[in-house]
């Protein structure tokens, strides 16, 4: 059952990736979804990741009370953290849940009121025309949404700190300028990526093979959400296995 | 014209077209009719490549259709207009868009050549002021209309009607049946309808395929279908007392 879906997620994309009929309409399309994805999505992950990275502060103080580690540490901790693990990933399992859902029940909803059929009949690749450009404003949007959820986490570690105390403000900043590895944020940019990949891939296939009515539209949105995020999780630990 | 040849299909089990041959002939109206379940959506779907059949094949003037890939099957495609049953009108796309989607994808047309274009399609269905409306805020008639007038914004060459006339009241499919037959006239298109709907049969169909169980049962014009002495035509046709006592009465 997994390798025929797999097979047939694969034989998808294939569709997908071919010439488009006019690039001028994806183009327009393209753009549309960055906006969707993208600015709609934004003030969604400000919250959360601020919120995290006031959490993470006020936690990595609560577990290093110890007068032999500088509080400068967890300034340096909560930055590493949040670009290698809970920027990229937290915000992967949040789009996976906001955009994923709202992908598939929309081409879900076109192939039950049969406007797929209608694309298809047109001439049109209907995959191509749906998928490609929704494909690419995540593998573009993603990455850019992650960046500004691991700035904001890391400034909601500097607010939550301050607040609470846990760490004053020249240390934290001191913390998070000390032994930065840029690398560590080639490695978010690539989860990113990937992320991006799934979130919109994963629905749009449980979307387009959906079969029957509404009941079955809201099914696949909840399948395609489990099996976004477990492939979210899995290539997180493949990407970060593979890099570190 | 239209050739299907030897068509079977199959879901799992259930067989549902069991060797369908017929010739649909341009500038006429070709109604595929039978009771629910008899093969004539899925009929249609074979012929316009949404299925395809397990054995047979399907000729668009003479070209093979069935043995094509999606890119070869493109410009028969590009000659063919479909009402669905539920219009299936790009519900993110007001009325005038959902029109010149196909201008815009395959054609170098202007703007405004674009919408002059629906201007004229919305004329023939007698449409006006409706360009910038979404789906949503058409009535069923409505939608039905714009429907067509997506389907031959691109003159074409073959007309698919999939069940136009469910879901409205006797007027307004009246006035379908007689916009499908003024198009299948002035563009010389071959239209194939599949109806049940026993006003349209009367009413507009120069052909008529009879499926029964997924065969090929009958077929005729519709006043060939009066004088007809098929029994299953008859229990399908004359089912209602209305109906029965119309025909005694032209007999």
């Amino acid at each position: 059952m997994i390798f025929h879906h797999f097979g047939s997620y694969i034989l998808l994309l294939k569709k997908v990736f071919k010439k488009p009929e006019k690039w001028k309409i994806y183009l327009k399309e393209i753009f549309h979804e960055m906006n969707e994805i993208g600015i709609g999505s934004l003030s969604l992950i400000l919250i959360i990741s601020t919120f995290i990275g006031a959490v993470m502060t006020l936690q990595i103080a609560f577990q290093l009370v110890s007068d032999l580690i500088p509080t400068a540490v967890i300034g340096q901790i909560n930055r590493d953290s949040n670009i290698l693990e809970l920027g990229p990933t937290i915000s992967g399992l949040v789009l996976m849940g906001k955009v994923g859902s709202a992908i598939s029940s929309q081409i879900g909803s076109m192939r039950v009121t049969e406007q797929i059929d209608a694309l298809e009949i047109m001439g049109i690749n209907a995959p191509g025309f749906l998928i490609l450009p929704k494909i690419i404003a995540g593998v573009i949007m993603v990455p850019v949404l992650v960046i500004i959820a691991i700035f904001c986490a890391i400034t909601g570690g500097l607010i939550g700190g301050s607040l609470s105390g846990a760490v004053a403000p020249s240390d934290y900043i001191q913390g998070i300028q000390e032994g930065f590895n840029g690398f560590t944020v080639t490695v978010a940019i690539v989860k990113a990526i990937i992320y991006g990949f799934i979130i919109t891939s994963v629905p749009a296939y449980k979307g387009f093979y959906v079969r029957g009515g509404a009941l079955e539209v809201g099914q696949a949105g909840t399948q395609a959400v489990v099996i976004g995020c477990i492939s979210i999780l899995a290539c997180d630990y493949i990407i970060t296995a593979l890099m570190l | 014209m239209i050739e299907v040849q030897n068509i079977y299909k199959s879901f799992g089990d259930n067989e549902v077209l069991k060797g369908i041959d017929a010739i649909f002939e341009p500038g006429k109206v070709n109604l595929i009719i039978g009771g629910s379940g008899s093969g004539k959506s899925t009929l249609l779907k074979c012929i316009v490549g949404l299925h395809d059949p397990d054995q047979g094949e399907v000729f668009f003037d003479q070209q093979e259709f069935t043995g094509m890939d999606f890119e070869e099957r493109i410009p028969i495609r590009r000659n063919l207009g479909m009402l669905f049953q539920n219009s299936a009108l790009f519900d993110s796309m007001t009325v005038e868009q959902n029109i010149i989607f196909a201008l815009s994808m395959f054609t170098d047309m202007s703007q405004a050549e674009k919408i002059e274009r629906a201007n004229f399609c919305l004329d023939r269905v007698n449409l006006k002021n409706v360009n910038k409306l979404y789906p949503s805020e058409l009535s069923g008639g409505m939608k039905k209309r714009v429907g067509i007038a997506r389907a031959i914004s691109m003159s074409p060459k073959y007309l698919f009607c999939d069940e136009p006339n469910s879901g409205l009241d006797p007027a307004t499919s009246i006035l379908i049946d007689e916009l499908i037959q003024e198009l299948t006239e002035e563009y010389q298109c071959t239209t194939l309808v599949v109806t049940h709907d026993m006003n349209s049969v009367m009413g507009i169909g120069d052909y008529i395929l009879f499926l029964y169980n997924g065969q090929k049962f009958w077929e005729g014009s519709n006043e060939e279908m009066l004088r007809s002495d098929v029994q299953e035509l008859n229990d399908f046709v004359f089912a209602s007392p209305l109906m029965k006592a119309a025909r005694d009465s032209i007999k």
